[in-house]
C-alpha cells in the first residue's frame, strides 16, 4: 500500500452564512493522480482553498504526511510541499514569466536547487522560456496556465492542487496541458486535480471524487467512475 | 533668474517626491489614501528635534526619527488598519480612520512638544555653491542629494529585491500572493514602516531647510505631497519623483513670480491642469510597469 499523503476529515468551511463544505472527507496517496469533479458551485475550489489555508475551515481536519495542517498559515502549508495552480490562473500580469516563477519559489533559500527548478520549469514549457521577460499578461490564456503551472511547481511541491486547468482553453490545448500533467506525475509529484471536464479528468486519474453541493456523493476509482451511469449522465454528457 | 528658481524648485521637490513616495507605496498595496502621512512626516520632524534638543547630533536625530517613525506607522496599520481589513471593511472605513488618526498624532505632538514654531538647526551648513551660475546653498544641496538617495535606495529594493518582488507581487494580487507562500501581512507591515521611513527623512529635511518645526506642518507638506503622488499616477513610483519634482519648480516659480501667498494654491492648480489633460495621472494605470 502507498503512504497516505493527504486526508481530509469531515471538512466543513462556511462562507458567512452559506455553507458551502458540508462534511468532506478525501484521500490522496503518494504518487495518485485524484480528481475531484462536479458542477460549477459544489465546493472543489473551496476544499482547494481551504486545504492551503486561503479560506479558514469551520471544523474537521486535514492531515499532510500526517501533520495537521488545518489551522496553518498558507506560506507554512507551502513550506511543508503542497503547490497550488488556482482557478483562473491568478498570474502577476505586471510582472514577468521569470517574476512570476521566482514567486513560485519564494518559500526556498537553496538558490542551486531553485535554478534546477528553473530548468525544469523551462523545460517542461518551453513556451515559457522564449517568454522568460514577457509581462504575464501579454501571455495567451493556454501560456498562462502553463506558467500557473509552473509557477506552482517551483515550490517543488510534493503534492501538486490544480484547479480547473482547462478552463476557457482550446481543445488542442486542453489535450497539450492534461499530457503535461501525466509528466509531472510521472515525475514524481502527486497531483490533485479539480476539474469540471470530467471526462479528461477521469481519463488520467487514478481515483475520483464526486461533489455535490458541498458533500462528496460517489468516490471510487477513475475507470469505475467512467462507467457509472449517474457520472455519464451528470458530468460526462449523454454523448459520450 | 528663471534658471534659479528651476533649480531652487526641484532641490525641494525631490523632498515632496519623498513623501509622495509614501502615499504611493501605501496606496499600491492596499488602495488606501493615507491621510495620515502629513502627522507622521511631522512626527519625523519631531522627533529627530527631540534628539537634537538632547546633543546627540544629526545622525542620530536622522536614525532615530526613522526608525520611530516607521514603527508609528506600522502600529496604525496594525492596531487599527489591520482588524478593519480582518473584518472586510469598506475603503471609506479605512480612510476615515486614518484621518482620526492623523489628528490624534497631531494632538500628542502638541500635548507634548506644544504647538509654537520651535527652530531646528540648518542641516549641512557648508555655505553656497554655484552652479550654472545659480547659487545654490549646501543646505538645499544635501536636502536634494539626500532624498535622492533614498529615492535610488526605494527603486532598487522594490524592483531588484526579494522583499521588492513580494512587494510588488502583492499589490498586484494579495490573494495568488499568500497562495504562493508570500506572508502579505508582513510585507504590509514592510510596506507602512518604509513608508514611515520616507515620511520622517522628508520630515527632517525640510526642517533642516526652513530651520522650524511645528505640529502642524504636516498639513501643507502631505497636501504637497498627496498631489504630487496623484499627478505622477498615485501607485506608480518613477510618476511620484516626476510629480514631486513638477511640484516644487511650479511652487518656486509661482512665489517668484506671482508671490509668496500662491505658494499652496499652486500645487493644485497644477494638479487640476494635469488632471484634466490625464485623469489618471501622468504615468498612471495601464501605461508603463508600476511600483
Ligand atoms: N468568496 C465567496 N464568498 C461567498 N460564497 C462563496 C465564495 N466562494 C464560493 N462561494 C460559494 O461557495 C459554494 C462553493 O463554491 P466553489 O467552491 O467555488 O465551487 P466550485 O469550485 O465547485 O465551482 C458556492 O455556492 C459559491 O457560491
Ligand atoms: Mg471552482
Amino acid at each position: 500500500m502507498q503512504k497516505k499523503m493527504l486526508e481530509v476529515i469531515d471538512l466543513h468551511t462556511n462562507y458567512g452564512s452559506i455553507e458551502a463544505l458540508k462534511g468532506i472527507n478525501l484521500e490522496v496517496y503518494e504518487d495518485e493522480i485524484v480528481t475531484l469533479i462536479g458542477s460549477n458551485g459544489a465546493g472543489k475550489s473551496t476544499t482547494l482553498s481551504s486545504i492551503t489555508g486561503i479560506v479558514p475551515s469551520a471544523s474537521g481536519q486535514i492531515l499532510f504526511e500526517g501533520t495537521d495542517i488545518t489551522k496553518m498559515k498558507a506560506s507554512d502549508i507551502t513550506k511543508l510541499g503542497i503547490g497550488v495552480s488556482p482557478e483562473g490562473r491568478e498570474v502577476f500580469g505586471g510582472l514577468s514569466v521569470q517574476e512570476n516563477l521566482k514567486i513560485g519559489a519564494y518559500t526556498r533559500k537553496d538558490k542551486k536547487e531553485i535554478a534546477e527548478s528553473f530548468e525544469m520549469v523551462y523545460d517542461l514549457f518551453p513556451r515559457l522560456a522564449e517568454r522568460k521577460k514577457q509581462s504575464a499578461g501579454t501571455l495567451s490564456g493556454g501560456e498562462q496556465q502553463m506558467l500557473a503551472i509552473g509557477r506552482a511547481l517551483m515550490s517543488k511541491p510534493k503534492l501538486l492542487l490544480l484547479d480547473e486547468p482547462s478552463m476557457g482553453l482550446a481543445p488542442n490545448l486542453v489535450d497539450l496541458i492534461f499530457e503535461l500533467i501525466v509528466r509531472i506525475n510521472k515525475a514524481g509529484t502527486t497531483i490533485l486535480l479539480i476539474e469540471q471536464n470530467a471526462n479528461m479528468a477521469l481519463q488520467i486519474a487514478d481515483r475520483g471524487y464526486v461533489l455535490e453541493t458541498g458533500k462528496v456523493t460517489l468516490s471510487d476509482d477513475a475507470k469505475v467512475l467512467q462507467a457509472n451511469d449517474d457520472v455519464r449522465k451528470a458530468y460526462l454528457g449523454s454523448a459520450e | 533668474m528663471i534658471l534659479e528658481q528651476v533649480l531652487n524648485g526641484v532641490m525641494l521637490g525631490m523632498v515632496y517626491a519623498l513623501i509622495a513616495v509614501g502615499y504611493s507605496l501605501v496606496f499600491g498595496i492596499l488602495k488606501l489614501l493615507n491621510m495620515a502621512h502629513g502627522s507622521i512626516y511631522a512626527f519625523g520632524a519631531h522627533m529627530a528635534l527631540f534628539i537634537v534638543s538632547m546633543h546627540f547630533g544629526l545622525l542620530p536625530a536622522f536614525l532615530f526619527a526613522i526608525l520611530t517613525t516607521g514603527i508609528i506607522s506600522v502600529l496604525m496599520d496594525r492596531i487599527i488598519l489591520a482588524p478593519l481589513r480582518a473584518k472586510n471593511a469598506p475603503n471609506i472605513t479605512a480612510l476615515i480612520s486614518v484621518m482620526g488618526v492623523s489628528y490624534i498624532i497631531q494632538n500628542m505632538m502638541m500635548i507634548i512638544f506644544d504647538s509654537t514654531k520651535k527652530t531646528f538647526p540648518k542641516l549641512f551648513d557648508f555655505g553656497n555653491v554655484t552652479f550654472l551660475g545659480v547659487t545654490l546653498t549646501s543646505t538645499q544641496i544635501a536636502m536634494f542629494l539626500i532624498a535622492l538617495a533614498f529615492l535610488v535606495l526605494l527603486t532598487v529594493v522594490v524592483n531588484y529585491t526579494k522583499v521588492g518582488l513580494a512587494m510588488r507581487a502583492s499589490r498586484e494580487n494579495a490573494k495568488a500572493a499568500n497562495m504562493m507562500g508570500i506572508d502579505v501581512r508582513r510585507i504590509v507591515t514592510f510596506t507602512f514602516f518604509i513608508s514611515g521611513m520616507c515620511a520622517a527623512v522628508a520630515g527632517v529635511l525640510v526642517s533642516g531647510y526652513y530651520q522650524m518645526v511645528y505640529s502642524t506642518m504636516g498639513t501643507e507638506a502631505g497636501l504637497k505631497g498627496f498631489s504630487a503622488a496623484v499627478l505622477g499616477g498615485i501607485g506608480v513610483l518613477h510618476g511620484s519623483v516626476v510629480g514631486g519634482i513638477i511640484i516644487g519648480v511650479a511652487e518656486a516659480l509661482a512665489v517668484t513670480y506671482l508671490g509668496g501667498s500662491f505658494r499652496s494654491a499652486t500645487a493644485y492648480i497644477v494638479l487640476f491642469i494635469v488632471l484634466l489633460i490625464r485623469p489618471s495621472g501622468l504615468f498612471g494605470k495601464d501605461n508603463i510597469v508600476k511600483v
